[in-house]
């Protein structure tokens, strides 16, 4: 049994817009999100440099029980998944009677950890760090928290794969709808922002240091480009099966055609050519489609200068024939993380629904590597009905999702 | 600091902190039900009164707390003692 697997709601909680509308118009404008948090600086990061987004108000959304359980991060989840639901035409009552699961991707819970553990070291007792603590110190604290709030029974999981996480999110789900063991997963990612969080990536030296120009800092394949900028928020998905979308009624936005993965078996930081393409390769394998079908590829490209050559080269190498439109939009958004994967499937699908590729700004002068793309500087008007969203991470982890617009004429 | 300001100080937190009316805070009223108090929200009544009083409670000190005037005795009482 292999069932088609569709999605019917997205929400996004980002720094280029809180609602899909705002991050439409920003997408097609151009817009970036890129600001700076003074606070960096003196706390001793090397750039202050940050995507932002707004603390969500969940006072009236949430009972004080809820909400004490959130860190950053799945308020950032938590918004993004109620405008997804809402867009799916779902409510509280249809999860009474249905067994929906959530497999979201998050890989750090930084402040959450030492706001706590400062906590014992003044006061010297365990008991006074709060009951909410534990569960916003857990890895899988954001599926913990929405499994609870939105009382869901099915799958309940988190997936940590560094900046891949989100994309993996989607694409297991898709393997386990497909696969007929779950009708819909609420899937997605969710990155915190806070300082903490990104200290020891800053250690590192890969940030953009462009403080003078905050929106001109992310610079994805141009060869002025000098690091990433860190970002963040919260992006959900609903997937669930062509029938189960049918029999309810729902509108379907677009539908997840193949998944691949891959792992680069080298260096835990360096992302190579290979592991790429042939994540890229067998996700168009399972989608059944073939290079010169794939309209555009939302690159993972992050701005720093291996990172996005070697991108481009293992785009080359698979798409190279064809020549798709190729962008990234972490020109915009900044590197939102774990969050990215899933957040770039709802940007590129965002674009699929109103016909238009969003522009890799700040392109000035590509690379050479970056030379052999059909990169989209500036915003183009185009109909896309296929896509390829590409998200890598630390320890080589690789994941490309296929992406079709729903056709009814393939049913 | 006098029974009033104590209780006051209590009060004001337990609004604060469990989000319920002021009203309904009675000295004969039940603290667990009024507070729709759970296991783990003792934990963060635990947090409100060291970090309002100084005074760190352990679970045993609840046994025989039911009202809110119980509650406001066992107070006073630790501020007796630590006193």
């Amino acid at each position: 049994m292999s069932k088609r697997v569709v999605i019917t709601g997205m929400g996004i909680y980002s720094c280029i817009g809180t609602s899909l509308d705002e991050v439409r118009d920003s997408l097609y404008n151009g817009k970036s999100g890129i600001t700076i948090d003074p606070e960096r600086k003196e706390f001793g990061f090397r750039s202050a440099l940050t995507g932002m987004v707004p603390k969500p108000e969940l006072k009236n959304l949430l009972s004080r029980r809820q909400r004490i359980s959130l860190g950053e991060e799945t308020e950032y989840a938590y918004m993004a998944t109620i405008e997804a639901l809402k867009n799916a035409n779902i409510d509280d009552a249809f999860f009474d009677t249905n067994e929906v699961g959530i497999m979201y991707g998050n890989d750090s819970v930084s402040k959450a950890i030492i706001e706590a553990t400062d906590i014992i070291r003044d006061k010297k007792d365990t008991a006074l760090i709060g009951s909410g603590a534990i569960f916003k110190s857990m890895n899988s604290t954001v599926t913990m928290n929405l499994s609870t709030i939105f009382k869901l029974r099915g799958i309940n999981l988190t997936i940590s794969a560094a900046c891949a996480s989100g994309s993996h999110s989607i694409g297991l789900a898709y393997f386990l709808i497909k696969s007929g063991f779950q009708e819909m997963i609420i899937c997605g990612g969710a990155q915190e922002i806070n300082k903490y969080a990104m200290s020891s990536f800053d250690g590192l030296g890969v940030f953009s240091p462009r403080e003078g120009d905050p929106a001109k800092a992310s610079r994805p394949f141009d060869a002025g480009r000098d690091g990433l900028i860190p970002s963040g928020g919260g992006a959900t998905l609903i997937l669930e099966s062509y029938e189960s979308a049918i029999k309810r009624g729902a509108t379907i936005l677009a539908e997840v055609a193949g998944y691949g993965f891959s792992s680069n078996g080298g260096h835990i930081s360096t992302p190579n050519v290979e592991g790429p393409s042939i994540a890229m390769q067998r996700a168009l394998d399972e989608a059944n489609v073939k290079a010169s079908d794939v309209d555009y590829i939302n690159a993972h490209a992050t701005s720093t200068p291996v990172g996005d050559s070697n991108e481009a080269k293992a785009i080359f190498e698979v798409f190279g024939q064809s020549n798709p439109y190729v962008s990234s939009t972490k020109s915009m958004t900044g590197h939102e993380c774990w969050m990215a994967g899933a957040s770039e499937v709802i940007y590129s699908i965002l674009m699929m629904q109103n016909d238009f590729i969003a522009p890799n700004i700040n392109l000035e002068n590509p690379d050479e590597d970056a030379a052999k793309l059909n990169l989209v500087k500036a915003t183009l008007n185009k109909k896309i009905d296929i896509f390829l969203s590409n998200s890598f991470g630390f320890g080589g982890t690789n994941s490309a999702l296929v992406v079709k617009k729903y056709k009814k004429e393939d049913e | 600091m006098n029974k009033e300001e104590i209780v006051e100080k209590i009060n004001g937190f337990l609004v604060d902190e469990f989000e319920v009316d002021g009203d309904e805070i009675q000295p004969e009223a039940n603290l667990k039900d009024t507070l729709g108090l759970d296991s783990l929200d003792y934990v963060d009544l635990v947090v409100s009164i060291e970090s309002n009083f100084g005074v760190k409670l352990v679970e045993v000190d609840f046994v025989g707390v039911a009202s809110f005037q119980s509650f406001y005795d066992l107070i006073e009482n630790k501020l007796n003692v630590k006193a």
